[in-house]
Parts: structure tokens; C-alpha cells; sequence
């Protein structure tokens, strides 16, 4: 190199730039061999392993907030879930205490009508149990009343018109008088 | 370095020397064993611990909310990873590739991006044994693939033949493809990095140093075209520096896109 240029100074010659010098060959080669080796081993993987880092960060991130997502999605669903359960149960207790009522009152009027039936059925047999005292009682005054009255028609002798009228209505009056004092007796 | 070019245009006097391809041949900065280590050797040499050292340091914390740093060397990794490399040769293989573009493209980068720092003002890449080295590299990484994947036959039959022509085409298209696909990549990818340096770095020291003698040795006009050759100087390095980056793009782009081919199904 350095003969060539003193040549080339020495006889006014120029050197041919085409004509390459073996020495900047090997030096370039050399040197560009080191840096690549150095790129590759010390450059190129810190790089590739930062942006893989990256877009795994960036993935990760992504999938999270899926995963946050559908659990959001889930609970949800499930709470819609719980909400209309609890709407059919206050339905179905509704509904029972509807039916409740109903037969509730449906047993409190039979048991009312059953007790006023009763009632009624025990003021008839009353009623009947006094008739036929009643009944019993008049059966018996009657014939001794029937019995009176013929003798004192008989004793009479029936003379007259009058007299026979005055005798019945006094066994009428007699009649209503025993008539009211046995029913004040009865009552 | 245009200092010392203009240095020499004074000494010689009146009539102006154009910078021509002997300013490239830049004496050793020092000898070690007497071996002449030259700028751009030491270009190439700060340039990949600088690319190794800021992305190092960007990708070492490993936060998923990266800061600042790392978000920067995020985006610089993923520029190669993603729009080169995944977008190219697809999400099925690309991986493997990522370290070997990410290194060729910072790489190439900031050598070519030297051509425009101060006190570096060098493009590393006008050395042609340089880009040389690249390109041969890059064939010899395409192929292989291909080969490996394919097998040497399948390969050179995938590289060379191609479908969905008939065969009596073959004996103008086989020559045609192979000499395309495996001979000349090399070259242009060596060539275009190569003479884009060159060119641009010649192109600037011409501003320069022809704006330095029409100030000096012209006079009257020349105090006008003097400074209006340094202002296009300062255009034209804004252009350099575009050309740098898409240099080194374009330089991926194609690694991608062979090793791309080199892996397809069919051609």
C-alpha cells in the first residue's frame, strides 16, 4: 500500500481505483465477520426476545381481561338466575297463600253452616218437644174440660136459650183462662 | 486532506489540477509491523464498534415500554427486520437472515455516512477492495443458501431455467439468466456502492478545492464563483448524504432480494 502510493507519487503514475488492494479486502471482511458474529450472539436475540416479551405481555394482557370478562358474563348470569328464582318462589308462596285462603274461608263457612244448622235443628226438635207437651198436656185437659162441661151442661138442665149460650161462653172464657195461664206456665 | 490537495494545486502554480482517483490512495496513518494501516481501515474498524455499540446499548435494557435509547434502536433494528428483510424474503425464513442485514446495513451506513462527519470526511466505500469484500461476501452467502436449500444442480437449474418458456428458448435464455443471476450480481452491487462513493467524494473535493483556486489564482470573477462553488459544495453534500443512506439500503435490499430468489420454490 503504502510502496504503491509512493510509486504512484514517485513516477506520477495514478494507482487504478478499480484494482483492489488484497489487504482492504481482508481487513473489511475481517471486520464485518466480527460485527455480524457479535450482532447475532449479542444484539439480534436481546431484540427478538424483548419484542417476543412484548407481544406476550400484550397477549397476556388481552386474554386477562377475556378470562375477566367472561367471569363478569357468569356471574352475571348466574345472578339473573337467582333473581328469577326467587321471583317464581315468591310466586309459587304467593299462590299457595291465595289457594291457603280460599280454603280457609271455604272451611269457616261450612263450619258455619254447619252450626246454624245445628241451631236451626235444635230449635225444631224444641219446638216439637214443646208441642208435644203441648200436646200431651191438652190431650189430657181436655177430656177432664169435655167431661167438666158435660156435667155442668147435664146440671143445667139446659132450660134455656140464653142459659145454654151463657154456660158455653163461660166454659170459653174458663177455656182462655186456663189456655193463658198454661202458656205463662209454659213460657 | 482538501487542504492538502489545495496545497498542492498552490505549489504548482497557475494552471489547476482536478482531483482525480490518486486522492483516494491516503498514506498509513501509522505502521504496525510494517503493515501500513490506512483511514480507511480504521473507518471500517470505528464504524462497527460504533453500529455494535449503539445497538448493544439500545437492545441490553430489554424493557417492553422501551425508553428512549431503546426505542430508537428498536426502530433502527426493525427498519432492517421488518421492511427488509420479513417484507423480502417473508415471514418463513427471514429470521435467520435479520442479524447478517442488520450488520451489512449499519455497517455500510455509517461508513458511508464517515464520507460526510467531520474530521472522518472519508467514504470507506471508495476503496474498491472494500466494497469488493462485501459483494463477494454477499454472493458467496446467496448461493450458498440457494445451494444449500436447493442443491448445487437444483440451484444452478433454479437460477438458470426459467419457468413458463419453452424450451427452445432455452439455448438463448440459460446463458442469459445464469450470466445475470450468478456473474454480474456481484459486480453491479460492488460496482454501485463502489463508484457512488467514489463519484461523490470526488465530486466534493472538486467543489472545494476548484472554489479555493478561483479565489486565489483567478481574481475579479472569481471572488463571485469562488464562495458560489463552496455553497454548492454544501448543496451537494446534503445530496451525498442522501446518496450514502440510500447506498446502503439499497445495498440490503438486493442481499434481501437474492437471498430471496436464491430460497424460492420457483423462479
Amino acid at each position: 500500500m503504502k510502496s504503491l502510493v509512493i510509486l504512484a507519487a514517485a513516477e506520477g503514475e495514478e494507482h487504478n481505483p478499480l484494482v483492489p488492494l488484497w489487504e482492504e479486502v481482508a481487513i473489511a471482511l475481517v471486520v464485518f465477520g466480527i460485527l455480524f458474529f457479535a450482532i447475532k450472539k449479542f444484539v439480534a436475540p436481546n431484540f427478538e426476545k424483548t419484542f417476543a416479551e412484548r407481544s406476550a405481555a400484550i397477549e397476556g394482557g388481552i386474554a386477562a381481561a377475556e378470562s375477566k370478562q367472561a367471569e363478569a358474563d357468569a356471574k352475571l348470569a348466574e345472578l339473573e338466575q337467582q333473581l328469577s328464582e326467587a321471583r317464581h318462589e315468591a310466586a309459587r308462596i304467593r299462590e299457595e297463600a291465595r289457594e291457603q285462603g280460599a280454603q280457609i274461608v271455604a272451611e269457616m263457612r261450612e263450619q258455619a253452616q254447619a252450626e246454624a244448622a245445628r241451631i236451626v235443628e235444635h230449635g225444631k226438635a224444641q219446638i216439637e218437644a214443646e208441642r208435644q207437651q203441648a200436646v200431651t198436656s191438652l190431650r189430657a185437659e181436655v177430656g177432664t174440660l169435655a167431661t167438666g162441661l158435660a156435667g155442668r151442661i147435664v146440671g143445667e138442665s139446659l132450660e134455656d136459650e140464653a142459659r145454654q149460650s151463657r154456660v158455653v161462653e163461660r166454659f170459653l172464657a174458663d177455656l182462655e183462662t186456663a189456655n193463658a195461664s198454661d202458656a205463662g206456665k209454659d213460657a | 486532506m482538501i487542504t492538502a490537495a489545495s496545497a498542492t494545486i498552490a505549489a504548482e502554480g497557475e494552471s489547476f489540477h482536478a482531483p482525480g482517483p490518486s486522492i483516494f490512495d491516503l498514506p498509513p496513518v501509522f505502521e504496525i509491523a510494517g503493515f501500513g494501516v490506512t483511514k480507511p481501515m480504521l473507518q471500517l474498524v470505528i464504524a462497527a464498534i460504533v453500529v455494535f455499540g449503539l445497538l448493544y446499548a439500545a437492545s441490553r435494557s430489554r424493557q417492553l415500554v422501551p425508553g428512549r435509547m431503546q426505542f430508537a434502536g428498536e426502530g433502527a433494528y426493525n427498519f432492517v427486520r421488518n421492511s427488509v428483510a420479513r417484507d423480502i424474503i417473508g415471514s418463513r425464513d427471514f429470521q435467520k437472515f435479520v442479524p447478517y442485514l442488520v450488520a451489512l446495513f449499519f455497517f455500510i451506513l455509517v461508513n458511508n455516512l464517515f464520507a460526510s462527519i467531520p474530521f472522518f470526511q472519508f467514504p470507506t466505500f471508495s476503496r474498491a477492495g472494500m466494497a469488493y469484500a462485501l459483494a463477494g461476501m454477499s454472493w458467496l452467502i446467496y448461493n450458498g443458501v440457494g445451494m444449500a436449500k436447493h442443491g448445487v444442480i437444483g440451484y444452478l437449474k433454479l437460477q438458470s431455467v426459467p419457468s413458463g418458456v419453452s424450451p427452445f428458448m432455452y439455448p438463448l435464455l440459460v446463458p442469459l439468466e445464469f450470466f445475470s443471476n450468478i456473474l454480474v450480481r456481484p459486480v453491479t452491487l460492488a460496482l454501485r456502492l463502489f463508484c457512488n462513493m467514489f463519484a461523490g467524494h470526488i465530486l466534493l473535493v472538486l467543489f472545494a478545492t476548484g472554489g479555493l483556486y478561483l479565489i486565489e489564482h483567478v481574481g475579479g470573477i472569481g471572488y463571485v464563483a469562488g464562495p458560489l462553488a463552496w455553497v454548492l459544495a454544501i448543496l451537494v453534500s446534503f445530496l451525498e448524504i442522501l446518496v450514502q443512506f440510500l447506498q446502503a439500503y439499497v445495498f440490503v435490499l438486493l442481499n434481501a432480494m437474492y437471498i430471496q430468489g436464491a430460497l424460492a420454490d420457483e423462479h
